[in-house]
């Protein structure tokens, strides 16, 4: 990590730093929390100014939009995390099988990911989330989200797959008597790694996008606080006709600082990979 | 040699456009039957809490609705009517416009995605490439590093966040455009564009500056990489001009894969262009979609979801047969 740290460029380090300390606070603030449920109405005066007591002001349904805030910061982050993890497991799964059994298995499976690929997933998210009238909970939105998320890894490992096995590392592995599943775990997965959490912080960005999408058409978890809830739940009361910027502004400004920092991270440890292996 | 290499070229993507439409589609006969919510009961529902019925009415309105629904009969024999329906665009009668036909509906508001969603895809790819080249080939200019940064801070942004943040600041903060489009139908051509350039102003605007971005940054990647091959190195030993180097070299090679990532971009564009339509109230697929949604217009949420799938994989097939017009390995003849 601290040679990670050390060599990579300033892209990764903001990005690092940001993306970090938007995670680590809001888990930690909702940890410390004590106060009432935030969701509930009326706990507090409705459209207060931003002051000490409520550093965002108050919405207009009398919640306190800085709790609000870090609330819905902590569940996108979560269902991202959530999704993220679910695509990249099922990805690497199903591209080392297709890139190890080979033959006609791998051409059927490379036909269902590539199909997977290029179907439009917004449409389809669309009529899954309709039908349960956006009163899913967490796991199942992240279920239907993983649904989209795992082609891309699987391709990718896929390709990895195959040109590593030619790789003379991995025929005298072969050779001296290792199985296959031990030359995947010993051997690829380690190589794996680098490329997988790359692909991880990318998919929790798309998981994030796709979430909100959802929820400003409605059709996210009701009555959970996300980012795009807030936003959602702020237009619905007409926040940005009565210029309550605080209110809708800050998902928006949330969402625009942590998808650039997240952004900054992936590129950043991109180019350190790419750098690292002297390409 | 080479037509044989075309033909096979074809017949994948042929086959893969049909794949995705077909598996699409058994994604959506399936996915309504396996979720646990029940359409037909909760149109009922709805129909109840407005007027109380008796009951055998209520089992004369389930009845025809799991008739309208295609809910008859085995899972197989519903599967083949489906697909039945949906080879001739049929998924019945829109409920908030009945008895329209859900399609025809759809069918009526797709000019207006897909003339966004085209326009704005080639002005934003032109521009991204245009500029990502410029920044690529010359990689230690200050201005190309801006460029690429600029790019960096847009690209990860989503459609409908950058929508909100131009609307507030063009329709709120400094009230330039009206807030919701407005298009006029019924009073001559001449308005009817006028309106509906308008209109488009902002949604296309705010398509373009999400759109580009990765254009830019994939676009130096690969001119960059381009510029340091051999044969670039060669030709400028051979004292060909930076200009002709740039054009016929550099630009020339790097833009391949720019096109196939074209077709693949296509079906993103279209989830943005449906984002962007519901934020700025532009009279397109997405607002047809967010209507259908509030109302349950289960019909209608079929037809749109139908057809956006099948216009996204007609429109990446078009895209990929642009690529062997460029690429001399898969070349017409």
């Amino acid at each position: 990590m601290k040679k990670v740290w050390k060599h990579a460029g300033a892209r990764f380090r903001i990005g690092l730093v940001v993306t970090a300390l938007l995670a680590l606070s809001s888990v930690i603030l909702t940890l410390a929390y004590t106060g009432t449920d935030i969701s509930i109405y009326n706990s507090f005066r409705k459209n207060l100014p931003a002051s000490w007591q409520h550093p965002l002001g108050t919405t207009a349904l009398g919640q306190d939009t800085f709790w609000m805030l870090v609330f819905s910061l902590r569940n996108s982050l979560m269902i991202g995390v959530i999704v993220a993890t679910i695509g990249t497991v099922v990805g690497v799964l199903y591209g080392l099988t297709a890139g190890f059994v080979g033959g006609a298995v791998d051409r059927v499976m490379m036909v269902v990911a590539d199909t997977f690929i290029v179907i439009p997933s917004l449409p389809i998210l669309i009529l899954m989330t309709a039908l349960m009238g956006g009163s899913m909970s967490v796991a199942p939105l992240a279920l239907v989200l993983g649904i989209f998320a795992w082609a891309h890894p699987a391709r990718h490992v896929r390709a990895i797959c195959l040109s590593m096995r030619e790789r003379d590392f991995i025929q005298t592995a072969r050779f001296s008597g290792e199985g296959l599943f031990q030359i995947i775990v010993t051997e690829i997965l380690p190589y794996l790694m680098t490329w997988a959490l790359s692909n991880f912080m990318n998919a929790v960005l798309v998981a994030i996008g796709q979430e909100s999408s959802l929820a400003v058409l409605g059709l996210s978890s009701a009555k959970l606080p996300s980012l795009g809830n807030m936003i959602q739940w702020a237009r619905n009361r007409n926040a940005i006709m009565a210029r309550q910027w605080l209110w809708v502004g800050s998902p928006i400004v949330t969402i625009i600082v942590l998808f650039v920092a997240l952004f900054m991270l992936i590129t950043g440890y991109n180019n350190f990979i790419a750098k690292k292996r002297g390409v | 040699m080479r037509r044989v290499r075309f033909g096979k070229y074809l017949a994948g993507r042929l086959l893969s456009w049909f794949m995705v439409i077909f598996i699409g589609i058994t994604f959506m006969f399936f996915i309504p039957r396996f979720f646990p919510a029940d359409p037909v009961e909760g149109m009922i529902a709805k129909i109840l809490s407005m007027t109380s019925l008796p009951e055998d009415q209520v089992v004369y309105i389930r009845e025809s609705l799991r008739m309208q629904y295609g809910l008859q009969g085995t899972l197989w024999q519903q599967y083949l009517g489906f697909l039945k329906g949906a080879v001739r665009l049929d998924f019945g009668p829109s409920l908030m416009n009945f008895p329209t036909d859900a399609s025809s509906i759809v069918m009526r508001y797709l000019p207006y995605t897909v003339g966004l969603s085209l326009v704005t895809t080639v002005v934003a790819w032109t521009l991204g490439n245009l500029i990502g080249m410029l920044a690529g080939f010359r990689k230690n200019k200050k201005s190309s590093v801006v460029l690429e940064y600029i790019a960096i801070f847009i690209y990860p942004i989503p459609y409908f966040i950058l929508a909100l943040v131009v609307q507030i600041l063009f329709c709120f903060v400094w009230r330039i455009f009206p807030l919701t489009a407005t298009i006029v139908l019924n009073q001559g051509a001449a308005r009817f564009w006028e309106t509906l350039l308008r209109s488009s102003i902002l949604p296309a605007c705010t398509m373009v500056v999400v759109g580009f971005g990765w254009w830019v940054i994939s676009m130096k990647a690969m001119s960059e990489n381009t510029a340091e091959e051999e044969y670039v190195r060669f030709a400028r030993l051979r004292g060909i001009r930076e200009g002709k180097i740039a054009t016929s070299y550099v630009f020339r090679n790097s833009i391949i894969p720019q096109v196939s990532g074209l077709s693949i971009s296509l079906g993103g564009v279209f989830g943005g262009a449906l984002m962007t339509e519901i934020i700025f109230q532009y009279p397109g697929v997405g607002q047809l979609v967010q209507k259908a949604i509030t109302q349950a217009d289960y019909n209608m949420i079929m037809a749109t979801v139908s057809i956006s799938i099948v216009s996204i994989s007609t429109a990446t097939l078009a895209a990929d047969l642009i690529y062997p017009l460029i690429d001399p390995r898969i070349r017409f003849q």
